[in-house]
């Protein structure tokens, strides 16, 4: 098994309530850092290598050492909880588990860069686990963990909790600013950045939920021995939310480099497919990344095992490879129609394009709609030309990453399932009726 | 046109609004829109009517447009009425892949009403709606802030059965005994 820094403590009773928290070494890692100056835990964090666990990767100590200091603006750090993207469920698993974790975590960040204003932004249909991190909160204020001289060191920290109102593209940074500014959440042209220009235009650090809460580890270890944990430039342990056709549904903390074919098979991991059937496809790192076929995804192209990290899962870029995205694992087994997931997909992101540019409001309802004709029977292999055509024009003329990430799904499909595209178009009576998932909803045993 | 009925906030929803829009920096409580639209969604019996809207602009201090193009952005806010028990099933991907669409259908049939519609004694209303972070436990829908999890068709008779028989006031997904300041 390997090492549990952030689920370590998840199965301890009462590990929400301050005082439990507290008996298993919570708040620890914030008196370590206070004997620290900012900039040394700046340093900490970029030596520990974390990168950010929203879905970009992007290394986290050097997104620190960005914001702008010298100007003397109010800085702010501001969580993403926001946590939409399909096949993603980790943050809100951590945040209803153990909401000290993460509260720790954004007192350390934000001391870290100087913020003395914080947010946590959460989805508003996750509003239960609102309550609980409000609850945890009033806790730390009481503790004297927030509020004004922090255990007497003179550092001054307010920390909310904000909720979103439903709307994917708030999880994306600029987006989720404006949300929490009042507005609708459309993404803003970058530069400038936020580090630079964010919350009310003063300097501003977004980072995910698990980016944050992995910071109280690195801190309560050091920097250096964190960076031993991993592989490559994937150091660390990392949440994937394992779903789909598998034995074991749910969430699972692995170092990064554990073989895919050991998670997907292994007891300890997803057990496998279920009913004895074979798997057909993989989308590894949440809805936006590309789907791998089987063969793919457990082998690279040159023929090596391929590895739950950000390098081995990208081997051979989209021509062969996927990404590590969010971590959101969805396993597919053979019964699956990749064009009616792919209609799925689509229709997800064309529901949740914010219509500010042209090519991704215009083409994701194009998409849809080719891939509903295509789903009714009335496709022609024209379409799948069209669809290629299509995601081509979308991807990277966007102003945020949505359009890429809406053009992904498709491309992938095609260029690794475009012969079952054919054959749905030809025969489409096939597709029909096939039930891609065990009745288990009609209450029958599992086969 | 329907309306809200009691365009007004509880005390207790006015205090906490208060206390809201007070956690943004000065002369930036409009930040507070999105919680305090949730808030208004509660108090005026699970949507919000121009009039609602109206209030909680006159609450904040901004303008009506300011309301209605936020609230009409967000897919959680009502806008029509609906009844008292707000179904939202996960039609996205890894809920789809563990048979949703079958959920869907069971419930549209069970009720007697298509997605979108609210049954004739004002008791249902049927959404579906897009990845709510639940995936491990898929196929799955939300009822006011309760996840219901790894759905069978018998599991969603009862729970069907469960809110027909102790729903008396609308659900919200701000709690109504949540709102306290
Ligand atoms: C459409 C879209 C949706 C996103 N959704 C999320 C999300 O739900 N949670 C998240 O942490 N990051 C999300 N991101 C990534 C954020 O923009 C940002 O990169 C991230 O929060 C930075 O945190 P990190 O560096 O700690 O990963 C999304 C990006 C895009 C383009
Ligand atoms: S790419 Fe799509 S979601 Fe992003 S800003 Fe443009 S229209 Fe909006």
């Amino acid at each position: 098994m390997s090492k549990k820094l952030l689920t370590e403590h998840f199965g301890v009773q009462g590990i929400d309530q301050l005082p439990v928290y507290k008996q298993h070494g919570g708040y620890s890692a914030l008196e370590k850092a206070f004997k620290k100056t900012p900039d040394e835990i700046v340093q900490e964090v970029i030596a520990s290598g974390l990168r950010g666990r929203g879905g970009a990767g992007f290394p986290t100590g050097k997104k620190w050492s960005f914001i702008d200091k010298k100007s003397g603006k109010p800085r702010y750090l501001v969580c993403n909880a926001d946590e939409s993207e399909p096949g993603t469920f980790k943050d809100r698993y951590l945040m209803e588990v153990n909401p000290h974790l993460l509260i720790e975590g954004m007192i350390i960040s934000s001391f870290a860069l100087g913020a003395n204003l914080s947010f946590i932004y959460i989805r508003g249909e996750l509003l239960y686990v609102y309550h609980i991190l409000e609850k945890a909160i009033a806790e730390a204020y009481e503790a004297g963990y927030l509020g004004k001289n922090i255990l007497g060191t003179g550092y001054d920290l307010e920390l909310y909790c904000h909720t979103g109102g439903g709307a994917y593209i708030c999880g994306e940074e600029t987006a989720l600013i404006e949300s929490l500014e009042g507005k609708r959440g459309n993404p803003r042209i970058k530069p400038p950045f936020p580090a630079i220009s964010g919350l009310y235009n003063n300097p501003t650090v977004v980072n995910n939920v698990e980016s944050i809460a992995t910071v109280v580890p690195i801190i309560n270890m050091g920097g250096e021995e964190y960076a031993k944990i991993g592989i490559g430039n994937s150091k660390g342990t990392k949440l994937i939310s394992a779903c789909g056709h598998i034995k074991k549904p749910g969430i699972y903390e692995i170092e990064l480099g554990l073989p895919v074919e050991e998670f997907i098979y292994s007891d300890s991991y997803c057990g496998g497919i279920r009913g004895g059937r074979k798997l057909k496809a993989v989308v590894a790192g949440g809805s936006s990344v590309p789907i791998l076929p089987a063969e793919l995804i457990l082998k690279t192209e040159k023929g090596e095992p391929r590895l739950m990290s950000y390098e081995s899962l990208a081997e051979g870029g989209f021509a062969s490879g996927t990404m590590l995205g969010s971590g959101g694992f969805i396993v597919m087994d053979e019964t699956t129609s990749i064009v009616k997931n792919l209609f799925n997909f689509t229709r997800f992101y064309h529901h949740e394009s914010c219509g500010q540019c042209s090519p991704c409001r215009e083409g994701t309802a194009w998409m849809e709609k080719i891939l509903h004709r295509i789903l009714h029977g009335h496709g022609t292999l024209k379409d799948v030309d069209l669809l290629w055509t299509l995601q081509k024009n979308i991807d990277g003329k966007t102003i945020c990453p949505l359009g890429d990430a809406a053009a992904w799904p498709v491309a992938s499909a095609i260029r690794h399932f475009r012969a079952e595209f054919e054959d749905f178009v030809e025969h489409p009576e096939k597709y029909q009726d096939v039930k891609h998932y065990f009745n288990q909803i009609e209450d029958k045993q599992l086969a | 046109m329907e309306d809200n009925k009691n365009i007004e906030f509880s005390a207790d929803a006015l205090a906490l609004a208060k206390k809201l829009m007070g956690r943004y920096p000065e002369g930036k409580h409009k930040s507070a829109i999105i919680p305090i639209l949730h808030l208004a969604q509660a108090e005026f019996g699970g949507w919000l009517s121009p009039k609602g809207m109206d209030y909680v602009a006159t609450l904040m201090n901004i303008q009506p447009i300011e309301v209605y193009e936020v609230a009409s952005f967000y897919s959680m806010f009502n806008l029509q009425p609906v009844g008292k028990c707000v179904i939202e099933v996960c039609r996205t991907g890894p809920c789809w892949l563990m048979g949703a669409e079958d959920i869907v259908n069971h419930i549209e049939s069970k009720l007697n009403i298509k997605v979108g519609e609210t049954t004739t004694d004002g008791m249902f209303t049927l959404k579906t709606v897009e990845c709510l972070a639940a995936c491990g436990g898929a196929p799955m829908m939300q009822v006011g802030q309760k996840y219901h999890e790894d759905l069978t068709f018998n599991k969603v008779d009862s729970i069907l059965e469960d809110y027909k028989k102790n729903t008396t006031e609308p659900i919200s997904h701000w709690a109504k005994d949540k709102i306290k300041a």
